[in-house]
């Protein structure tokens, strides 16, 4: 199936913000993998950087980041990268996933999201 | 919303971080056709006003892996939206409303990757549009649940199974996508799914 494209956007800016860089290991950052700042923003910091780290005192997912920032994900995943490269912020949660199988949860897992459901 | 905004560790006015104990996120994908109340669905289970974000993808469908190589390549901005349910003290629940045009369906793919499972939202007057998703979400190994969001009087369930072609071990509910009591139900039956296949999955295992 090919997919079509839905329009054209002009990734200058997404340039722009994440330096040209790309290609590292982001892709291994799942979009609800859980960030966690381990530093204080630094006056010499890239803004996107600074804001990372203030939104993330408390674990957040990347992709809720990406909401708050307004940045698509994959730039996120990038700038995400910087900060995990200097230790600035550490990854709470990575997602045990094989595409074929699916991921496995423990019954315990289940369970509890089963109770989390029926309190709502 | 807490009254002071600007006390600590609110790092944006209208927040609600999670808690700082929390380690474990679980995701969980809702699939259908333009307007089935994906977003609707969402909204109404999630303890947090749905966030919306976007994608940028290249024309190939493939997640950006070379923002440089991208600068010369048409890329495509999907929109989806989240929400999310505190499970317990260390696990949360993401809960993920897939875009429905169909020139974004390329985007499910990736966002099955991880979950916990799907759950495919069905209006009646359109089954076939929840055709694809459930191609993809087998192919994917993705295990599912199908809803059907009553808009209006339509078939009933039988013939909407049959419509769709699901095997009877595919759970297949009512639902209302407005209603949070319903969303609810819709997932309590998702996740009773998902330990009925963990269950098979172990005895499987340990027959020798
Ligand atoms: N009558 C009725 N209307 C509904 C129901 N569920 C959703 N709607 C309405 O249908 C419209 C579309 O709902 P959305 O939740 O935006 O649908 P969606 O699947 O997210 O749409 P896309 O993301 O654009 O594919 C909204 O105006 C909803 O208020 C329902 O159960 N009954
Ligand atoms: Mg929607």
């Amino acid at each position: 199936m090919s997919p079509e494209p839905a329009g054209e956007e002009s990734p200058d800016r997404l340039y722009t913000v994440t330096g040209g860089r790309g290609g590292t290991d982001e892709s291994s950052l799942d979009s609800v993998a859980l960030i966690v700042a381990e530093s204080e923003p630094a006056a010499d910091m890239q803004s996107e950087h600074a804001d990372i780290l203030r939104l993330c005192l408390r674990p957040i997912a990347v992709v809720e980041l990406s909401a708050e920032l307004g940045l698509p994900v994959s730039v996120v995943r990038i700038l995400l990268v910087d900060l995990l490269d200097t230790g600035a912020v550490t990854v709470r949660h990575h997602v045990p996933s094989t595409p074929q199988e699916g991921p496995r949860h423990d019954p315990d897992t289940l369970k509890q999201v089963l109770l989390a459901l029926q309190r709502l | 919303m807490p009254s002071n905004a600007s006390e600590r560790n609110t790092p944006a006015p209208g927040r609600t971080p999670l808690a700082a104990t929390i380690g474990n996120a679980l995701k969980i994908v809702i699939v259908g056709g333009f307007g089935v109340g994906k977003t609707t669905m969402v909204g109404a289970v999630s303890e947090m006003r749905p966030l919306s974000t976007e994608e940028v993808m290249t024309q190939a469908g493939a997640e950006i892996d070379d923002l440089r190589g991208v600068r010369d390549k048409r890329t495509t901005t999907a929109a989806f939206d989240f929400g999310r349910i505190t499970v317990d003290a260390t696990r949360v629940l993401y809960l993920f409303g897939a875009p429905g045009q169909k020139r974004f369906w390329f985007l499910w793919e990736q966002l099955f990757i991880g979950s916990l499972g799907a759950v495919v939202l069905v209006d009646t007057t359109r089954v076939e549009d929840s055709w694809y998703a459930i191609d993809r979400l087998e192919h994917h190994g993705t295990p599912f649940i199908v809803a059907v969001n009553r808009f209006g009087p339509g078939p009933d369930l039988e013939r909407v199974r049959g419509a769709l072609d699901l095997s009877n071990d595919v759970p297949l509910l009512e639902c209302d996508a407005r209603r949070r009591e319903s969303g609810r139900d819709v997932l309590i039956t998702l996740v009773h799914h998902l330990a009925s296949m963990e269950r098979a999955r172990s005895v499987l295992k340990e027959t020798p």
